[in-house]
């Protein structure tokens, strides 16, 4: 049976401006078959949720390279939260320090992928997570 | 350069060696690879041979140092007399921290300074705007105020050092300050020295720290050339940056074309607001990347200041030699550093400040081995630091100017770089120009680093320690945090800055500054004096704001 494509939202929340890696991710995810939806830059949590619930997303990527991560990331699990948004499959990535991934992962980051991580990688993640019936 | 009779039984005696000794080799045993390739494509040759530069004109493509077009270089004697400024990019946390490392650096023998502002600052936000949470301090040091300006540069005489500041919508305002700053020092503002990047171009297609449209963002970097020729005349009121181009993705080609095709943009934006071309063309500096491929990327040097040259003479009319000349500051690529086994970035970034030294850099910043995992702590930015030392100092490459000139693979390679570029430049004059094309060169900038993406996944671009020679590691210690109490303390600052000023004055100077916008009124003097008064940049920024709207990135992908 034909699986129907997974639908991806890729976002980058806060003020930064590095979207190199987001731009490969989200290229490569849809070269892998799914629907990819980029927010472009300078995205709040409120309008990346807004983004998930339109777009009927079931999974979200953040990117961030500022430093920022650890204040973003969990508003953004906890806007998707308010969005009633709580099955959506949230991950991260960026320049993400080992010490604060186990915080992250605690407010709601399924997983932090951390420089040098190959796309396929990602793409084995993200559709061992939807079509292995892991969902939240 | 060659005696054409020469060059022909060179061709000859080449024909004969790939069909005998070479085809020989090759007949046992197959190479490496089936082609070898530069990053931006060039097909490389198993040797580099006088032909390879068919009719070559001395005196055309390269002359002597210090002359037209200075592919040799921008000055005489290059590193004889001086060395490339040693300029550390630095600043995290608040104010204080960053001094404390600035003054760090200079007793390290750092010979520049060259400042990093946390994202709020770059964006124009004060440290206790909604949007600022979460960034303050953490990717360079958060400034709100006069106040905070002046503990930053507290006992570093700027009468005496260069400063760099990475700054580009709110250029005038971190200019304005620096001026007061100086002033209140007693240096006369037409001592100090140093570069405001003031790149909003590049912003739009790479680096994304853009507040205002296209017209007023351009409109404000020529008021910036119009009053520094004026009262600022030994400060460099753009750094052109092909830096962070390179960093998005592109190949060394686009990098040097599109930086350019974006110096044209502000030439002309200049000469259409009414200046004189040879008034603000000898304070346009540029900023280029070193990244891997070590002879392209010296040729890419050579070839960018010989472009530069022609352009400015040829399109843009210039007289003055000073016009004419490229000068640039080099970073080490900041995307070659992995985060597995840190140490071997110390490595990657000797190689890539040599390419740097060997290009003719006019100053330099080298990555620390921990900046793929976080901001660099101390112990890191020593060793950077000391690894341009060497160069300078210990291993004689900064002894004699342009060395690898005349080296058939390096002007084969310049020469091509130039043509590729050259390609570039006028499929975007085609496109009606930079502004014009900003899509555009992202697009091109997008397919390339997806492409570079797929080539590391293959394993046809090898990199150490990420798809090659791997090895079961610990997590890095000792990296450098910066504490998120410290925006609650940014905020706290402010507040009392602004509890402390004559804020009727302030308002009448930002109103001021909402007038000049309307006009076509040059804007730093109006800045100036509002900066004076501790009007913050978010406040000056905000009033801008409402008289320019705000840039809308269109989304390529």
């Amino acid at each position: 049976m034909e699986k129907k494509p997974i639908r991806v939202v890729v976002a980058k929340p806060g003020l930064d401006g590095h979207d190199r890696g987001a731009k490969v991710i989200a290229q490569a995810l849809r070269d892998a078959g799914m629907e990819v939806i980029y927010t472009g830059l300078r995205q709040t949590p409120e309008q990346i949720a807004e983004v998930a619930l339109q777009e009927d997303a079931q999974v979200v990527c953040l990117s961030s390279l500022s430093g920022a991560h650890s204040h973003l990331f969990p508003s953004t699990a906890q806007a998707l939260k308010a969005a009633g948004l709580d099955d959506v499959l949230l991950i991260g990535g960026g320049v993400i320090p080992d010490d604060d991934i186990t915080p992250l992962k605690e407010a709601g980051i399924a997983e932090v992928f951390t420089p040098g991580t190959s796309t396929k990688d990602v793409i084995k993640y993200i559709e061992d997570r939807i079509y292995g019936g892991q969902e939240r | 350069m060659f005696d054409s009779e020469k060059v022909k039984k060179v061709t000859e005696a080449k024909e004969q060696w790939k069909a005998g000794t070479l085809g020989k080799v090759l007949a046992k045993a197959p190479e490496r690879k089936a082609h070898f390739a530069t990053d931006s494509g060039i097909e490389l040759e198993t040797v580099y041979t006088p032909d390879n530069l068919g009719e070559f004109n001395y005196e055309e493509k390269l002359g002597l140092p210090g002359q037209y077009p200075y592919t040799r270089g921008p000055q005489p004697n290059m590193y004889r007399g001086r060395f490339w400024t040693m300029r550390m990019y630095a600043g995290f946390g608040t104010a204080e921290q960053t001094n404390e490392r600035f003054r760090y650096l200079m007793q390290q023998g750092q010979t520049g300074l060259s400042c990093a502002f946390d994202l709020p600052t770059q964006i124009g936000y004060d440290s206790d705007h909604p949007l600022s949470q979460g960034e303050v301090g953490k990717v360079g040091v958060a400034i709100d105020t006069l106040a905070d300006m002046e503990v930053l540069f507290d006992q570093i005489p700027l009468g005496k050092v260069s400063t760099s500041m990475t700054i580009n919508a709110p250029a005038a305002v971190l200019l304005a300050m620096y001026i007061v700053v100086a002033e209140k020092q007693g240096v006369p503002v037409d001592q100090i020295a140093g570069t405001i990047q003031n790149d909003i171009l590049k912003e739009y297609i790479a680096r994304g720290t853009y507040i205002y449209p296209p017209e007023p963002s351009m409109r404000l970097i020529t008021n910036i050339f119009e009053y520094c020729s004026q009262h600022v005349p030994k400060w460099n009121t753009i750094s052109i940056s092909g830096y962070h181009i390179r960093e998005a993705g592109s190949t060394a080609a686009q990098e040097i074309a599109f930086t350019l095709a974006d110096g044209i943009a502000y030439v002309q934006a200049a000469i259409d607001a009414g200046l004189d071309v040879d008034v603000f063309a000898s304070r346009l500096s540029f900023f280029f990347n070193a990244h891997l491929n070590f002879f392209e990327e010296i040729a890419k040097f050579r070839a960018a200041r010989r472009l530069w040259a022609k352009i400015m003479k040829e399109r843009f009319g210039a007289k003055k030699e000073k016009s004419m000349m490229l000068r640039f500051h080099t970073q080490t690529a900041g995307c070659t550093l992995t985060a597995q086994q840190p140490d071997v970035n110390i490595v990657r970034v000797a190689y890539q400040a040599l390419m740097a030294a060997l290009g003719g850099t006019q100053s330099l910043h080298t990555n620390s081995r921990d900046e793929a995992l976080a901001l660099p702590n101390e112990h890191s930015v020593l060793i950077a630091l000391r690894t341009q030392q060497v160069i300078a100092h210990e291993i004689g490459a900064a002894d004699v100017v342009d060395p690898l000139g005349g080296s058939y693979y390096v002007e084969s390679l310049t020469d091509q770089l130039e043509a590729k570029a050259q390609e570039y430049l006028d499929k975007i004059d085609a496109l009606g120009g930079a502004l014009k094309a900003i899509e555009f060169m992202q697009r091109e900038i997008q397919t390339s680093a997806y492409q570079y993406q797929q080539g590391v996944e293959s394993g046809d671009n090898v990199v150490i320690g990420v798809n090659k020679f791997k090895i079961q590691e610990e997590p890095p210690k000792g990296l450098l945090k910066v504490d998120p109490a410290l925006g609650i303390a940014q905020c706290e600052k402010l507040k009392k800055v602004k509890e402390g000023r004559d804020n009727a004055a302030v308002q009448a100077a930002l109103e001021h500054i909402r007038q000049v916008a309307r006009t076509d009124e040059n804007l730093m003097p109006a800045i100036i004096d509002a900066v004076r008064l501790y009007a913050s940049l978010g406040e000056i920024c905000g009033v801008l704001r409402e008289e320019f709207g705000e840039y809308k990135q269109n989304i390529v992908f």
